[in-house]
């Protein structure tokens, strides 16, 4: 297939993705920044001044690197998912559909979509850090890449989440019973060496466990886990969400009749 | 022949059981402007969605252009446009950014695709609405919106279904017109409709699908030359009470004033006015009844029902 369509149609959906969310930019970007920085007054600095020390750090810098995570990845999915379930209600997927894109054009212009809320909505609550703490990279190409991937997985989990979606129920179940425990859980707020053994290996399951401590990593030099081995699980979770992504736009799930 | 469209043993069953079509073999003519007709439910939107990539066909083929639609669907793709029924673009979206999104789905580059949605949005009378949300467009702009972002990479097969739904006569007539006109240019037009007079001005060649089935498929002017009675409506001077005899033929008053006449082709009015003078009865005006292909196509669909029974 002629190379020029692919890379215009994939640039048609990017900027179409951008476009939207940074038309409702106080819907989108503007909530993270205003959260966030509650969460740096209150946990940071109120609750912060009494727990002193974590990892070596204090608790403020500490729990920095985990609250971009966590920005990244919530805005990561919830573009993808809200966008593209839009896109199937409202019935313009059509426009793709009868267009010569092929599935994994659609698949990456929504994705780098949600990559690019997840990375600017990461970019201002690190700036808005920076007035409460002094943050410097240990590891700054750790720190690119695991964040650039983790905002891939979430986008993709986002899309997946969009496609199997009826209702507007559906969209909002996975993010408040699945990520929202699982990122506060994730190590955003602690070292899970305070936990016991137990919940340690638990903890260990935790997929956001690896992504905010690979980044703590590359912000702070300190981390729960092993590195490489985070990084081979998160480049195995962006093959296979993929793969089960394509397959879905192949069949038509949801999508065609 | 030069084949736009060749459809082959179609088939689509739905997964509720539901056996949408049965086998359908169609073929419509590089440049022709075909009507695909049917009552609701006859499986229309799907042999479209089916062209179209919307709809998972359950077995058959589907050729544009030569083109098969399951091993290059690209070129396939490149080839048509499509304005489907259900107003399907996104309702928060500027008018112009529609188009030129649409056209990005071609590969057409941005300042290509602004030439082109300019071109097609003035055609339609819709230059001035370009900066508005879309949702605000009343239902023949929306329409007419579709058209346009159908035609931005300028298909070869434009397909339209049931495009004048809802919209008023004069704006009805005006698509007509351009339909007409970018037909003589060289698209090949596949037209659904329920308003049969639209079919039976524009198109030269008719399909009437029903319960699956193709259950007629010739030129315009064959079918209509099957049919061999014609209804005219005579406007009265003065009231009747009852319908007069008028040299044997069927004749009913629909209200006091006005006469309906059956007429056979073979015979001519004349022996009718010379009844109606003979009787003293005074003719205003006369019309021809409804539509001459409304009357082939319920007669078709009951000749259907007739056989399935």
């Amino acid at each position: 297939m002629n190379s020029q369509i692919i890379w215009t149609a994939f640039w048609t959906i990017v900027v179409k993705e951008v476009r939207r969310f940074t038309r409702i930019w106080v819907q989108t970007l503007v909530p993270p920044a205003i959260t966030m920085t509650l969460y740096f007054i209150i946990f940071g600095n109120l609750v912060g001044s009494r727990i002193g020390e974590m990892g070596g750090y204090d608790y403020m810098q500490y729990i920095a690197p985990g609250l971009i995570m966590m920005s990244v990845i919530t805005n990561s999915y919830g573009n993808v998912v809200s966008s593209f379930f839009g896109t199937k209600m409202q019935r313009h997927i059509e426009e793709l559909l009868v267009a010569p894109v092929p599935n994994w054009v659609i698949l990456a212009g929504y994705v780098i979509g949600g990559v690019t809320r997840g990375l600017m909505v990461g970019v201002i609550v690190t700036a808005l850090s920076l007035f409460f703490t002094d943050l410097s990279l240990a590891h700054p190409l750790i720190t690119i890449v695991i964040v650039f991937l983790t905002a891939v997985v979430f986008a993709l989990g986002g899309f997946l989440n969009a496609m199997f979606a009826n209702t507007f129920d559906d969209i909002s179940i996975i993010p408040t019973f699945v990520l929202t425990p699982l990122t506060y859980l994730g190590g955003v707020f602690y070292s899970i060496s305070m936990l016991p053994e137990f919940w340690q290996w638990v903890s260990q399951l935790n997929p956001i466990l690896y992504m905010v401590n690979t980044f703590r990593y590359g912000v702070l030099g300190v981390s729960d886990i092993d590195v490489g081995f985070a990084l081979g699980m998160i480049g195995l979770f962006v093959v296979v969400l993929s793969a089960i992504a394509l397959h879905l736009l192949k069949i038509g799930r949801g999508i065609r009749s | 022949m030069d084949v736009a469209l060749r459809i082959s043993n179609l088939r689509k069953t739905y997964d509720n059981g539901f056996q949408a079509l049965k086998g359908i073999d169609l073929e419509v003519r590089k440049g022709d402007f075909f009507a695909l007709l049917g009552p609701n439910g006859a499986g229309k939107s799907t042999t479209l969605g089916i062209v179209t990539s919307l709809v998972n066909k359950s077995e058959g083929s589907v050729q544009v252009f030569d083109f098969d639609t399951d091993t290059h669907s690209t070129e396939a793709k490149l080839s048509m446009g499509i304005v489907p029924q259900e107003f399907n673009f996104n309702q928060f979206e500027k008018v112009l950014d529609i188009v030129v999104t649409q056209a990005g789905y071609y590969g057409i580059g941005r300042k290509q695709a602004l030439e082109r949605a300019e071109f097609y949005l003035k055609e339609l009378g819709l230059w001035d609405k370009r900066d508005n949300i879309s949702r605000m467009l009343s239902g023949g702009m929306k329409r007419r919106l579709m058209i346009a972002r159908a035609l931005v990479h300028d298909p070869k097969l434009l397909i339209l279904d049931e495009p004048t739904a809802g919209v008023d006569i004069e704006l009805r007539r005006s698509m007509w017109e351009f339909l007409r006109k970018i037909n003589a240019a060289g698209t090949t037009i596949i037209l659904t409709t329920h308003y049969l007079e639209e079919a039976e001005s524009l198109c030269r060649t008719i399909a009437i699908i029903d319960k699956g089935e193709i259950v007629q498929n010739t030129s315009m002017k064959a079918l209509l030359a099957q049919l061999n009675m014609e209804t005219f409506v005579l406007d009265l001077a003065e009231d009747l009470t009852e319908a007069p005899e008028v040299g044997g033929l069927t004749a009913r008053l629909s209200d006091p004033h006005t006469l309906e006449v059956d007429v056979p082709k073979e015979s001519g009015l004349n022996d009718v006015f010379e009844h109606l003078n003979g009787a003293g009865i005074k003719v205003l005006s006369m019309r021809n009844k409804a539509n001459r292909l409304e009357e082939l196509f319920v007669s078709l669909v009951e000749q259907q029902k007739e056989g399935a029974a």
